[in-house]
């Protein structure tokens, strides 16, 4: 009985969403619901999920070590439930449309369960496994549009670049494997050492990672998979695919490879150097919308790299804490995205001209929304950032920090385009007043609400502090 | 006295203003947020000299302190001393009178009210600031609305203009934001408070390393030569509020970021670069005074007066004697009022003549007495006539300059001086060019200044002539603060 309780109380996120799952598919079983009557249904659940996110937070191992969790782990799998949660809501236009609404949030569920039991693992067993689960829905996911052939072709160039990095990343398992004798990780940093061996299983490893970050030279699917898929899909895969992934992977540079520290802070920071780079300098000059925060997310990876190269509880904080506020920023941005998309078929900024007369609302978010990803105040996005930064800086290396700020510069540039496209220039027709939904405002206004407030309110710093 | 009034009125403007429904109401809104303002800084000013006159001798007045991420030690610590003070009190002026100018906008007009006063709100943050997280903050606040009030309401190349100032400023704060995590990480303890690093030994090498992003990263702000390309193209293209708002309150966010983060914080650092930071300074002077003399804008002649007026700021900073750190300070006050004034008078003729050629013009002092009347006042403030604030401001500076016996000072000194005989013939001409001689028959309709302009012009009006006649209160004030920054100088 009490085995029963320990189970239940540890892996209360993982079972909540596997409840969820059987719920929808019951009621798809169930035939003749429409999307109209499923939609608040499915948006209570995540609802009821998140909130009960909160509460009973345990720590703890099970499955001698396959799975272990602690409160920092259940408020980082919460940061997802309320990104699912947002997605939910934000989208409306599209879910009312699309013929399969019920599978899509059970594939969605599906790779989200996989995330949770990702950021859960005690084992490099258990993190393959459910890094699978992650990635195999969302490819399908990717192909939602079924009519549009680019999505097809973007679910195609996803599951692709997915079976390659799985086995690079297999292979790197292999490795630490054949140099240590185990894959847990509570065993293995007793036994990582810098021999050229291990550094290079390491190096295997660490390509998987890049992969599904979309860390520079390992991004190329990106764009096109983001261009491809419907925005529900790709603000999945930017937001919620990414942070889940950066979860692990703060627990696998910083537990399992720690004794490696000294080689693996050369590479992150240079891999974030190039990322930040690569990723501004072609966020610069994309038209389509997607392809524009596709790279824009690709930018924001490398600063994340920039704190978790710092090798301290301050990177763990802000890294977490930013990843909070991407999720109300680059959702905000998707969202508004979305919604002209779903009303009116442009996907180009340079559609968006002068839509500040038109549709004001929506411009205010998009533009609060890439002022936090820019890092403007009093935006939440601007303590993300400079936390991040502050984080990357402890290890007094100048020359990494100036240029991170001076990739802050180029970043506003291209944000700027988009404001000035929607506010400034001159347009005769520009796009038409869009209705907006209640739930895609209610969800802006949540979306908003965060990037206010998340960086003024300091105990939330604070707490994931005490957390971490 | 609470200085977060200083905050929370301007926040409260701005929130009230964002829920009218009518532009009447927005606009006497504003007007009544920003004359609070003023009463709270003239009460902060009386406030001040009567906590100074009875004895209190601390640095920083008024302080208050709390927690905001005690994680990294960053906290939230207002204070204020008398340079602040005076910053303060130009801010309050420039942002009544931006107000008051732009009464007439109708094109969005709670947008436009509502980006002016988020712009106060980010320069009284930073004049009261005393922890560098949270002035840095408030600095940056204070870019995207200008960005927005250049690209939405200016004229000519906006785009243009509002883009390159965002990303020159941005330049700037991304060299400060470096500079100030050198400094977060140089004492044995993290801090950003900027009375605890005052106390902590920072080391030279830091020092060395720190003092050029922080001084050149503010001086992008404050138009320091080679920085300074944002700011004609900038002040021409913004609407009259936006060029006083950025040449009266903006620039001199930089100058005082220069004097109390990095000449303050790192006295080695001034002291091994003051060479350059004059040098650079005396060609900002030269180089804006002799561009100034062949533009025919009006508009851009007064926006290159103000690199050169501003490059006074720098090279007061840059001489590190208490004289000439005084003479910034009043500089930075003076062509603040002065320089929000000349672009209001311009609006006010662009307004109803349609140019800002003054080719175009002539004659207009018989139809528009009042306003030419104040333009006359204002270029004679600009080159420095006694009676006006701009002479008070550069003879201090001069004086202060003269204290120092070497020829490269010297020499320095006489070439910024000569500066002002350029000064005068750009002045005289452009003003003798617009209000003498016949006028055209276009304009012989025009009305002169209604009660809004006024008011503005005779509030700034009568800070520049109360700094002229009696510099002494002003004096009194910033001199304090002065004499500090001068004793970690020269390490006494």
């Amino acid at each position: 009985m009490n085995g029963t309780n320990e189970f239940v109380s540890l892996m209360k996120p993982e079972l909540i969403i596997t409840v969820i799952i059987f719920v929808l598919l019951f009621i798809k079983l169930s035939k003749g619901i429409k999307n109209d009557s499923l939609l608040p249904i499915v948006r209570v659940l995540l609802l009821l999920n998140f909130i009960a996110g909160f509460f009973f937070n345990a720590s703890g191992s099970l499955f001698d070590g396959m799975y272990h969790t602690d409160p920092l782990m259940a408020m980082q799998k919460n940061i997802l439930n309320l990104g699912v949660f947002l997605i939910s809501l934000l989208f409306a236009n599209w879910f009312k449309k699309t013929d399969h609404l019920a599978e899509f949030f059970i594939l969605m569920l599906s790779a989200l369960l996989g995330m949770f039991f990702l950021i859960s693992s005690g084992n490099f067993l258990m993190f393959f496994l459910s890094l699978e689960l992650a990635t195999i829905p969302v490819a399908a996911m990717a192909n939602f549009d079924l009519e549009k052939k680019i999505s097809s072709e973007g679910a195609m160039k996803f599951i692709l670049s997915s079976a390659f990095s799985s086995g690079i990343l297999l292979f790197g398992i292999s490795l630490i494997y054949g140099a240590t004798g185990t894959i847990s990780f509570i065993e293995l940093p007793a036994l990582v050492n810098t021999t050229p061996f291990q550094i290079l299983a390491f190096v295997f490893l660490f390509t998987a990672f890049a992969f599904k970050m979309s860390i520079v030279p390992f991004h190329l699917w990106t764009a096109d998979v983001y261009e491809g898929s419907p925005f529900a899909t790709a603000s999945f895969l930017a937001v919620i695919s990414k942070g889940g992934v950066v979860f692990i992977f703060i627990t696998v540079l910083y537990k399992v490879f720690q004794p490696m520290q000294e080689v693996w802070y050369n590479m992150v920071m240079l891999l974030s150097i190039i990322t930040m780079i690569t990723g501004n300098l072609f966020a610069l000059r994309q038209q389509n919308i997607k392809r524009f925060l596709a790279f824009s997310s690709i930018a924001q990876v490398g600063f994340i790299l920039a704190g978790l190269s710092s090798n301290s509880p301050e990177g763990i904080t802000s890294v977490v804490y930013f990843i909070l506020i991407y999720v109300f920023s680059n959702l905000a941005a998707f969202g508004v995205a979305a919604t002209i998309s779903a009303k009116t078929g442009k996907e180009n900024i340079d559609d968006y001209k002068g839509f500040y007369k038109t549709n004001p609302f929506l411009t205010w978010i998009m533009a609060l929304a890439l002022f936090s990803l820019a890092g403007i105040p009093p935006t939440a996005g601007f303590f993300g950032k400079l936390f991040l930064l502050t984080a990357g800086a402890s290890n007094a290396n100048y020359l990494f920090v100036i240029i991170a700020a001076l990739n802050l510069i180029v970043s506003l540039y291209y944000y700027l385009r988009v404001i000035r496209s929607m506010f400034m220039d001159k347009n005769e027709y520009p796009l038409a007043k869009i209705n907006v939904q209640l739930s895609t405002k209610l969800g802006m206004v949540i979306c908003a609400a965060g990037i206010i407030l998340v960086g003024m309110i300091s105990w939330i710093y604070d707490y994931i502090q005490s957390l971490s | 006295m609470n200085l977060s009034l200083l905050l929370l009125v301007p926040l409260i403007t701005i929130i009230a203003v964002l829920l009218m429904r009518s532009n009447q109401q927005v606009k006497w809104m504003s007007l009544a947020g920003a004359s609070v303002q003023i009463i709270i800084s003239l009460f902060l000013f009386v406030y001040y000299r009567s906590e100074v006159a009875a004895g209190n001798t601390a640095q920083m007045l008024f302080q208050q302190q709390y927690e905001w991420f005690p994680a990294l030690h960053i906290g939230f610590h207002l204070g204020v001393d008398g340079i602040s003070v005076a910053m303060i009190l130009l801010t309050a002026f420039v942002v009544i009178a931006g107000i008051l100018v732009s009464w007439n906008m109708e094109k969005m007009t709670k947008e436009f009210y509502f980006l002016l006063l988020l712009l106060s709100l980010g320069a009284y943050g930073f004049f009261i600031s005393l922890d560098l997280f949270m002035l840095f903050f408030f600095l940056e606040i204070a870019v995207i609305p200008k960005y927005l009030l250049i690209g939405i309401w200016g004229s000519g190349n906006k785009e243009y203009s509002a883009n390159k100032l965002a990303l020159m400023l941005m330049g700037g704060s991304a060299l400060i934001l470096v500079g100030l995590l050198g400094l977060y990480f140089s004492g044995a303890e993290r801090t950003f408070d900027l009375m605890k690093l005052s106390q902590t030994n920072i080391s030279v090498t830091v020092q060395m390393i720190c003092f050029p992003l922080l001084f050149v990263g503010f001086g992008v702000f404050s138009g320091l030569f080679p920085f300074h390309t944002w700011v004609p193209d900038g002040h021409s293209s913004a609407p009259t509020a936006g060029s006083m708002f950025l040449a009266g309150i903006s620039m001199k966010l930089g100058g005082y970021g220069c004097l109390r983060v990095a000449t303050y914080l790192l006295p080695e650092g001034a002291k091994e670069y003051a060479n350059i930071i004059i040098i650079l300074s005396v060609i900002g002077i030269l180089y804006g005074a002799f561009v100034t003399m062949m533009q025919k804008d009006l508009k851009y002649i007064n926006a290159y007066s103000s690199v050169s007026h501003c490059g006074f700021v720098l090279l007061g900073i840059g001489m590190l004697t208490k004289t000439a750190i005084t003479g910034a300070v009043i500089q930075m006050v003076s062509h603040g009022l002065m320089t929000a004034l000349f672009f209001a008078v311009i609006g006010m003729i662009y307004q109803r003549t349609h140019t800002r050629m003054i080719d175009e013009m002539g004659g207009l002092l018989k139809k528009l007495p009042f306003i030419i009347t104040v333009l006359f006042i204002v270029g004679f403030c600009s080159l420095g006539l006694p009676g006006l604030s701009g002479f008070v401001a550069e003879i201090t500076i001069f004086m202060g300059s003269w204290e120092h016996p070497d020829p490269l000072h010297r020499i320095i000194t006489i070439l910024a001086c000569m500066s002002i005989v350029v000064t005068a013939v750009y002045i005289l001409r452009a003003v003798t060019k617009v209000s003498m001689g016949p006028i055209k028959e276009t304009f012989s309709h025009l009305k002169d200044a209604a009660w809004n302009e006024k008011l503005a012009a005779v509030i700034l009006l009568f800070g520049i002539i109360a700094i002229g006649v009696a510099p002494f209160w002003l004096n009194d004030l910033i001199r304090p603060g002065a004499e500090i920054i001068m004793q970690k100088i020269t390490g006494g």
